[in-house]
């Protein structure tokens, strides 16, 4: 009975056969048919290849840096200032607002003047990543902290907590669960750009995954550009489980948000 | 019944004269207080009771120096007060417990901000409270893991570690059911006799004024005035079934229905 089955066991018949099913149809057609749309096992080929080589973690290396780099910076920057939004209205009705509306701005579109102000150099892929991270950071962190509940300021304030002691253990801390989620925005933001980018320019500093997809791109192999998708994907996926939603779990489970 | 003010047999701990408070709210404006003129006495459990709206967390809240009045003034001993300070804790209604601590870093939060502590005297203190309040064995419980009675506990003893000169307590026990608070008013008379503090405690249930005051102010709504006070001469500990106490609770009732009736 399909009941009894475990749960992974129909997904993975239904992938194998998705596979089988699309190997077959690339090798029973004509020859461009390859071309245009790579076997699996071509692609898997591929990733060989380019492990072996070395090509592929060193691209990986490459934007890992610059994403772990510019999101570092992102993050240091857009903390303080988001704080500063929810402490001073002026503030927040000028940057905050601005914040609002440059978080709409996909940081790709900064590459044009980012090229110009730092030339085809790293510090203009990290000028994209930053842009990416910041605003996200910046709107999260003014929210969570003006949301955090009054009763825990006045029951630290009558304990004699104020100036820095309250910001920092109470108005961050319980602002926290919000300004990670604001991070993890952030972070999707900046790799989405940070690909396009890559994809964009040819930035002589570093070959990354970007690079090596619009690589595959001219050489029209497209077993690497779907390689490098496959990659990407995994990235991503990656920085969401061993880094964000582990953190996200424990502060969830710590505070009894979650059983 | 007798005079607001202190029958001078001990010095006045805090001394409120005419005080006046007004809210802009959105509907216009909101005399919160009138005119409240009341001592707390040295060593006192001063009760102000009376029905929601009244202005009760208003007076708490200018107590303990998180909001201003707009006439009067309100000393501590000699000093005026007009911000915060540790001398004058509040426990409030409920969960105002930091999630992100567990009990013990909880109680430990207010005696960190004290400077001449050790941490050593720190943790003791800590710890000593926590089982006063029954607690020594849930130290690193976090809130969420705590029933409501204990977690108003820790409150209690987060609130009794820092050892202020008054404690200011804002319908602690409202939130919670009936047999544990009943156990409660047990709990904190046995902490009022034993440490002796001065404490005020605002409440619309009038036979818990009644059980845990020495004296009960009852308040009357729009705007916030002193209707009465009541003194209550009754042994501790008190029980809330004592018939004694359930005689002098009708009083009060009778007190506040007819002024309600007007
Ligand atoms: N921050 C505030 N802004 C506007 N109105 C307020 C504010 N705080 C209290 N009030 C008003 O003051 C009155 C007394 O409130 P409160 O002190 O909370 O009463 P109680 O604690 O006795 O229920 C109410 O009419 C309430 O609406
Ligand atoms: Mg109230």
């Amino acid at each position: 009975m399909a009941s009894k089955l475990p749960r992974p066991v129909i997904p993975t018949v239904i992938a194998v056969l998705f596979l089988v099913g699309w190997e077959w149809f690339v090798r029973t057609g004509p020859d461009t048919r390859a071309v245009l749309v790579p076997a699996p096992s071509h692609i898997l080929k591929w990733f060989w290849e380019a492990l072996l080589s070395g090509e592929l973690l060193s691209a990986t290396w490459v934007t890992m840096r610059r994403l772990v780099i510019g999101f570092a910076i992102g993050a240091a920057l857009g903390v303080p200032l988001g704080a500063l939004c929810a402490r001073v209205r002026w503030v927040r009705d000028t940057l905050g607002v601005l914040a609002l509306g440059l978080q709409t701005l996909p940081s790709v579109c900064w590459v044009p003047l980012a090229l110009l102000w730092f030339g085809i150099r790293e510090e203009a892929v990290l000028f994209v990543v930053v842009m990416g991270t910041i605003w996200a950071v910046v709107i999260a962190v003014q929210e969570s902290v003006l949301n955090v509940p009054p009763l825990y300021l006045r029951a630290a304030q009558t304990m004699g907590s104020n100036g820095w002691h309250l910001w920092s253990r109470v108005i961050f801390p319980a602002a926290l669960p919000g300004v990670l989620s604001g991070m993890k925005q952030g972070w999707a933001f900046a790799w989405r750009s940070l690909m396009a980018a890559e994809i964009f320019v040819v930035i002589v500093t570093g070959f990354g995954l970007g690079s090596l997809l619009n690589a595959g791109r001219e050489l029209l192999r497209m077993d690497q550009v779907m390689g490098v998708m496959a990659v990407v994907m995994l990235v991503g996926l990656l920085a969401d489980l061993v880094f964000f939603s582990p953190i996200e779990r424990w502060l969830r489970r710590s505070r009894g948000l979650e059983r | 019944m007798s005079s607001p003010h202190a029958k001078s047999t001990a010095p006045a701990a805090l001394t409120l004269r005419n005080v006046t408070k007004r809210f802009d709210g959105a509907a216009g404006q909101v005399t919160a207080l009138e005119d409240i003129s009341l001592d707390v006495r040295e060593g006192e459990f001063l009760v102000v009771v009376g029905p929601s709206g009244c202005g009760k967390s208003t007076l708490l809240s200018l107590l303990a120096g998180l909001e201003h009045t707009n006439e009067g003034e309100i000393r501590l001993g000699e000093e005026a007060v007009v911000a915060p300070g540790r001398d004058r804790l509040v426990m409030f209604q409920q969960d105002a417990l930091f999630p992100w601590l567990n009990a013990i870093e909880n109680v430990l939060f207010g005696l960190r901000l004290k400077p001449d502590l050790t941490e050593a005297e720190r943790l003791e203190s800590a710890r000593y409270y926590l089982n006063l309040v029954g607690l020594g064995n849930k130290e690193k419980a976090r809130p969420h893991e705590l029933s409501g009675g204990m977690r108003q506990r820790v409150a209690l003893a987060r609130s009794l570690a820092p050892n202020p000169r008054v404690l200011l307590m804002d319908e602690p026990f409202s939130a919670l059911d009936a047999l544990t608070r009943e156990q409660l008013y047990g709990d904190i008379q046995e902490i009022f006799t034993k440490r002796k503090k001065t404490i005020v405690l605002v409440t619309h249930n009038i036979r818990e004024a009644v059980c845990l005051g020495d004296r009960v102010v009852l308040f009357s709504p729009n705007p916030g005035r002193v209707q009465q006070v009541f003194d209550v001469n009754l042994p501790r500990p008190r029980r809330m079934n004592d018939p004694a106490l359930a005689s002098l609770a009708a009083e009060v009732t009778t007190a506040l229905s007819s002024h309600l009736a007007k």
